[in-house]
């Protein structure tokens, strides 16, 4: 009892990265995509956890309402769309199985070695509060983050915003269905 | 303690699966999924620094990257719908016009 006291942070920590590491095998090897979707909603609610869990409130909350919200339920309707019964056939999964294997296992040991002498070279220990101070005061994560966005980051503010409304217009113009007709009848004309 | 590095390891992995979700699997919608997983893995990159050196620019910039992830997951799905108009299938082994 006393050890899961004082390894509290530890033991949830790696609770949640095993969730984690679960889920996202489970996107990757579920044969129906619609089972895929539900791991990775899984996945981002874990890692919206891992978000606050080192004190990024604001940007749980982002990651919640954004990609587990908005960018799954998007998912969930093209999987519903586009109908793919017929492609998951055993030969459609895991085509290319032997190279991804390998350059899979070399990038994860060469990345792994890599993370772990980053992560001792950058040494020190968090520190919450420096994440939650505006102008001397501690206010809070969003506070904190809104008055860094809005000043200092006001430009690339606006360019992503520019680039939102650039996917916007060009997913109305790929989702456009007499485009696509007229392309068919060229095709059966010539 | 938790330190940076474990959240390193963990994004890590998370990378790692999402690449191979996107060489492995041929269903165009499981490879964009993949490819959300990758957005993840950086995010948690950027979180574990912001924490570790105290500098919430990280987080700024997670904010940027998960609004590059939400337009490409518009485009992406559009063309899928558009794929599926063309071509009736999702399958990217049937798709090769370019010959690529």
């Amino acid at each position: 009892m006393d050890f899961l006291v004082a390894h509290f942070a530890e033991l949830l920590f790696y609770f949640l990265a095993g969730l984690t590491v679960l889920f996202a095998l489970g996107v990757v090897l579920f044969k129906n995509p619609v089972h895929s979707a539900l791991s990775l909603l899984a996945t981002f609610v874990t890692v919206a956890m891992l978000f606050i869990f080192s004190h990024a409130e604001f940007l749980g909350a982002v990651q919640l309402m954004v990609y587990a919200g908005g960018i799954m339920v998007l998912f969930l309707f093209v999987i519903m769309l586009a109908r793919t019964e017929g492609i998951q056939s055993e030969a459609a999964f895991l085509s290319n199985m032997a190279p991804a294997a390998v350059v899979g296992g070399v990038l994860l040991g060469a990345l792994i070695s890599a993370g772990i002498l980053l992560g001792v070279l950058a040494s020190g220990h968090g520190n919450p509060a420096a994440l939650e101070m505006v102008d001397g005061a501690r206010l809070g994560n969003t506070e904190a983050v809104s008055m860094l966005l809005y000043t200092k980051y006001l430009i690339p503010f606006e360019v992503v915003s520019v680039i939102l409304l650039v996917a916007m217009i060009g997913a109305i113009v790929f989702g456009r269905k007499d485009r696509f007709s007229e392309v068919g009848k060229e095709e059966v004309d010539s | 303690m938790i330190s940076a590095t474990h959240y390193l390891i963990l994004s890590l992995i998370l990378l790692s699966l999402g690449l191979i979700g996107v060489m492995m699997r041929r269903n165009f919608i499981t490879v964009l999924m993949s490819l959300e997983l990758i957005f993840n893995a950086v995010n948690l990159n950027l979180i574990a620094f912001s924490y570790q050196l105290g500098d919430l620019s990280g987080q700024i910039l997670a904010i940027f990257v998960i609004t590059v992830a939400a337009a490409e997951a518009a485009i992406g799905l559009g063309l899928i719908i558009a794929l599926t108009r063309l071509r009736n299938t999702v399958n990217l082994d049937e798709v090769h016009e370019m010959e690529g």
